[in-house]
């Protein structure tokens, strides 16, 4: 018990200091969804832990960001594949696999900063960026993207 | 510090518009005399590129503009380092030549016809005027005060540092490649302070020109990860440090791989290799971050901030693995150089041998920077008292320029737009506090205090709070300290643009293509034996007679002559310099199959003796041998020019290898004729030269400039009965001995 009530002292006492404001929103939301799982276990094992991240993440995310994270790891699976290729049959047009290769890494980094831009808890962060506005950025730093790389497979 | 944020001037009475208005003419202002003080060398000799490089890329632009954007970019130009060629759109930076380019096709599209030349000369002036206008833009992003970006603007603008490569006529790549460089910060410093992709985007892009534009574009490449990691390290990393510096590198890196001399160079290089590093790191710490947000337990997040050092880590032994090795380059010699200032020297002396790349003076920086040098300093501890993410890339950005700057001389240029930046941060400051006429009254204090002491309301609890970091009210009160300190201000101001303008006039603004001197009435006379040698070359040569020169004169030669050369001054290849400086350096007998190998019609020299010209080929002679030294040790010795007691002398105690070797020979041809006999003096070594002159047998003498300052020979063909050239010519002169000697001497077999 003491150690919960630690963690639990910690958090309003967190917000002042860290001036991150992701923080001070998810703790209190996150905090009723873990006690649960929390006192069944001091310490919880690893695969506890992935579960309760990912019952926490089907719980909390919006559609919208769920298929941005879809997307997102689409393009790791098809960046993963490129590479295995690479490996297994070598690289002989280099530019290639460059291109095609730092296309999936780049529109994943992109949709990363879609996502975070459109994220609820980082508002603060973002004061002068809408999320219409960070639309119109992903397609415009996309549109640069393709256009290179296009350029680059010759 | 004070927070003075309000406008000293034009408060309340006039609006923003006038104020508006005020800016814009003060900014308009601002790159007319930016302009204006890089035009001395127009004005006084005409229009004209100067220097070696500039004469490389005027003659590329003329190929661009006379043949396509296509031909230039598959140039394959057979005119340069003769028997190789050089392919050259796969080897230059094409940013320069295609800003121009783009320019004359505009101007022409406006029916203002300009002859390419004017604007190859006038391009760095124009964009310099831009340069200080990014200039203004990137300091308003450091400070909140109004005058800042103006008083960097009009550093910027006049500052010696950055005028001594943008004068008008140096149409060098550093002439927008500064302009790139500060307008690339700016749009990172944007993007990072809004977090927006849009902006990271456009920093890409311009990321991309600057690559297209200069090789420093390495500097951006890793200031820009160097920046985002400080902020990891302090714990400041945020979504928007990930947003922008993701959105940077993925389109940058891409972008910068479109230029066929960068190719895959990001990848593969290790000067890269900080940017990519960055970038994992940028992912692993925003998916732990991600993570952590979802996961109360704090056993779980230190498990995570353990996972990142190792991952991190693991990675760089990794990259360090890769480097030895050898599928990730090492760093260039010309880099790293730049770590270990004593490898050129040792290593590569064609580096070494530049006089830009040698450590810099202490006075080079009051020369160049004036009283922002010593403004500097306070400007980056500014930066420390409000230390946001766009001040540590200020720090950042200082403490790495002023390093190179302090390694190589060249590199001072990247160091003065922060020092302009710097200073001026500081200046507004001073005068934000000095220039209010208002003094600070007793009833803002009062009203601190009272909230303070009340201590009942929400507000005043918070200030109780933050007591510790609550400042008392310093303010400036009286008028006497404000006019002094403001006047004294002033006087440095004005101090510094006559120091700027002087310096401009007298040691930047002087074309080396043409020197200048003074008659004793004071009158200007022009020693012009660089063009009218060329212009004789181009005149009275074959179309395409191959001329061996030092490399120094390469591009001069393929510009202004129009003839190939054996080596120009992009010295990619150093054993065909190395060639050169083997024939220069050898007996005749030597050189002569060098120079028929390589087809040599002409061999070109400089020579100073005559008129006190310091920088001649005899001057540079010592690089020509060690760089010919490092390729074949023991057929040239630098030992062997030097006399016993280790003087290198040209005069009569001159070693025999040193009188025997080309290029002295080439050198005082003929010299001693001028003189009445036994007077003949080298008026830069300033000795008495020896009473009998060299003898040349496999080269004679086609060409020498009124002044003596260039001398052309043409190589002889072979004999034609088949004697050496030795003999030929001791033949011709009639130093055949009367009595012919009946012995024979040894026979050798004749072998069909």
């Amino acid at each position: 018990m003491a150690p919960k009530k630690n963690a639990a002292a910690a958090a309003p006492v967190a917000p002042p200091t860290t001036q991150i404001p992701s923080t001070t929103t998810t703790i209190p939301s996150s905090t009723p969804v873990k006690i649960p799982s929390r006192p069944s276990s001091q310490n919880q094992s690893p695969q506890e832990v992935a579960i309760g991240i990912w019952q926490n993440y089907l719980d909390k995310t919006p559609q919208r960001t769920k298929l941005i994270d879809v997307f997102m790891s689409f393009l790791v699976v098809v960046g993963v594949l490129q590479f295995v290729y690479c490996i297994l049959a070598g690289n002989y047009p280099f530019n290639a696999f460059l291109s095609g290769f730092s296309a999936t890494v780049g529109q994943f980094v992109l949709t990363a900063s879609l996502r975070i831009q459109t994220n609820e808890d980082n508002k603060a962060e973002f004061n002068s960026v809408s999320p219409e506005r960070a639309f119109a950025d992903y397609v415009f730093g996309s549109l640069i993207l393709h256009f290179f790389c296009v350029n680059f497979i010759n | 510090m004070v927070a003075k944020t309000q406008e000293p001037f034009f408060q309340g009475s006039t609006g923003k518009n006038s104020r508006g208005v005020l800016r814009i003419v003060i900014l308009c202002l601002i790159a007319g005399a930016a302009i204006a003080s890089r035009l001395f060398s127009v004005i006084r000799f005409e229009s004209i590129i100067h220097e070696f490089d500039p004469w490389f890329n005027f003659r590329a632009t003329k190929y661009l503009v006379s043949h396509g954007f296509y031909d230039f970019w598959d140039w394959f130009d057979d005119r340069t380092w003769h028997p190789l060629g050089r392919v050259t759109g796969g080897t230059l930076y094409p940013g320069l030549m295609v800003t121009s380019g783009v320019i004359y096709h505009a101007l022409r599209a406006l029916t203002i016809p300009v002859d390419i030349r004017n604007i190859c000369v006038l391009l760095a002036p124009a964009f310099s005027g831009l340069t200080a206008f990014a200039t203004y833009l990137f300091t308003n992003e450091m400070s909140t005060s109004p005058s800042a970006g103006l008083l960097a603007a009009i550093f910027m603008g006049i500052a010696p540092g950055y005028i001594s490569r943008s004068v008008a006529g140096s149409y060098d790549n550093e002439a927008i490649a500064i302009f790139l460089l500060v307008f690339t910060f700016y749009l990172w410093i944007k993007a990072i302070k809004l977090g927006s992709a849009f902006w990271g985007a456009l920093c890409a892009l311009f990321y991309g020109y600057m690559v297209s534009a200069w090789g420093g574009y390495v500097f951006i490449t890793n200031l820009i990860p160097l920046h985002v990691f400080v902020l990891v390290c302090m714990g400041r990393f945020s979504p928007r440090v990930y947003v922008s510096y993701c959105t940077w590198y993925a389109l940058g890196t891409l972008a910068s791989m479109q230029i066929p001399f960068v190719g895959f160079l990001p990848i593969r290089s290790s000067e890269h290799m900080s940017a990519l590093g960055v970038f994992g790191l940028l992912q692993l710490v925003g998916f732990v971050e991600f993570v952590r947000s979802g996961v109360p337990s704090k056993q779980f997040a230190t498990l995570l901030k353990g996972f990142v050092l190792a991952v991190f880590a693991i990675s760089f032994g990794g990259l360090v693995l890769l480097t030895v090795s050898g599928v990730i380059a090492p760093w260039t010699g010309r880099f790293y150089s730049l770590w270990d200032t004593g490898y050129a020297k040792i290593h590569i002396p064609i580096i070494a041998s530049v006089s830009e790349h040698q450590p810099t003076a202490w006075p080079a920086y009051f020369f160049d920077l004036n009283l922002l040098i010593w403004l500097f300093p306070a400007g980056v501890y500014l930066c420390f008292l409000k230390l946001a993410d766009e001040q540590v890339f200020v720090v950042v950005y200082a403490i790495l320029a002023s390093y190179f700057s302090g390694v190589m001389v060249r590199l001072m240029l990247t160091l003065t737009p922060i020092v302009c930046v710097a200073a001026a941060l500081v200046l507004s400051n001073i005068l934000d506090t000095y220039l209010t006429f208002k003094s600070p009254g007793e009833s803002t204090q009062a009203t601190a205090t009272e909230g303070a002491t009340n201590g009942a309301t929400k507000k005043a609890a918070k200030q109780e709070e933050l007591r510790s970091m609550r400042q008392p009210l310093i303010g400036i009160y009286a008028a006497f300290s404000k006019i002094s300190v403001v006047t004294a201000m002033t006087t440095y101001l004005l101090i510094f643009v006559l120091h700027c303008t002087w310096v401009t006039s007298n040691a930047y603004s002087s074309p080396s293509v043409v020197l200048a001197s003074r008659m004793p009435d004071g009158s200007q006379h022009i020693i012009d034996d660089y063009r009218e040698a060329y212009q004789w070359l181009r005149q009275n040569t074959k179309e395409d007679a191959k001329i061996m020169s030092w490399w120094d004169y390469g591009y001069q030669i393929g510009g202004m002559a129009d003839r190939p050369t054996l080596v120009d001054n992009n010295t990619w290849n150093n054993t065909h310099i190395a060639t050169v400086g083997k024939a220069m350096s050898s007996r005749e007998e030597v050189s002569y199959p060098i120079m028929r190998q390589h087809e040599v019609d002409y061999v070109l020299v400089v020579f100073g003796g005559l008129l006190g010209y310091s920088g001649d080929d005899i001057n540079k002679f010592l690089w020509m041998v060690r760089i010919a030294e490092g390729i074949w040790p023991d057929e040239v010795k630098e030992r062997n020019f030097f006399t016993e007691r280790g003087e290198y002398r040209v005069d009569e105690g001159a070693t025999q290898t040193m009188k025997d070797s080309l290029m002295y020979k080439m050198s005082y041809y003929n010299y001693n004729s001028l003189f009445p006999p036994g007077q003949a003096q080298d008026r830069v070594r300033n000795v008495k030269m020896p009473e009998v002159g060299p003898v040349l047998n496999t080269v004679e003498e086609a060409f020498t400039s009124e002044n003596w300052i260039i001398r052309i020979y043409k190589v002889k063909d072979l004999d034609n009965v088949g004697r050496d050239h030795a003999s030929a010519a001791s033949f011709d002169r009639g130093n055949k001995k009367k009595k012919t000697t009946k012995k024979r001497g040894p026979k050798v077999l004749r072998v069909e």
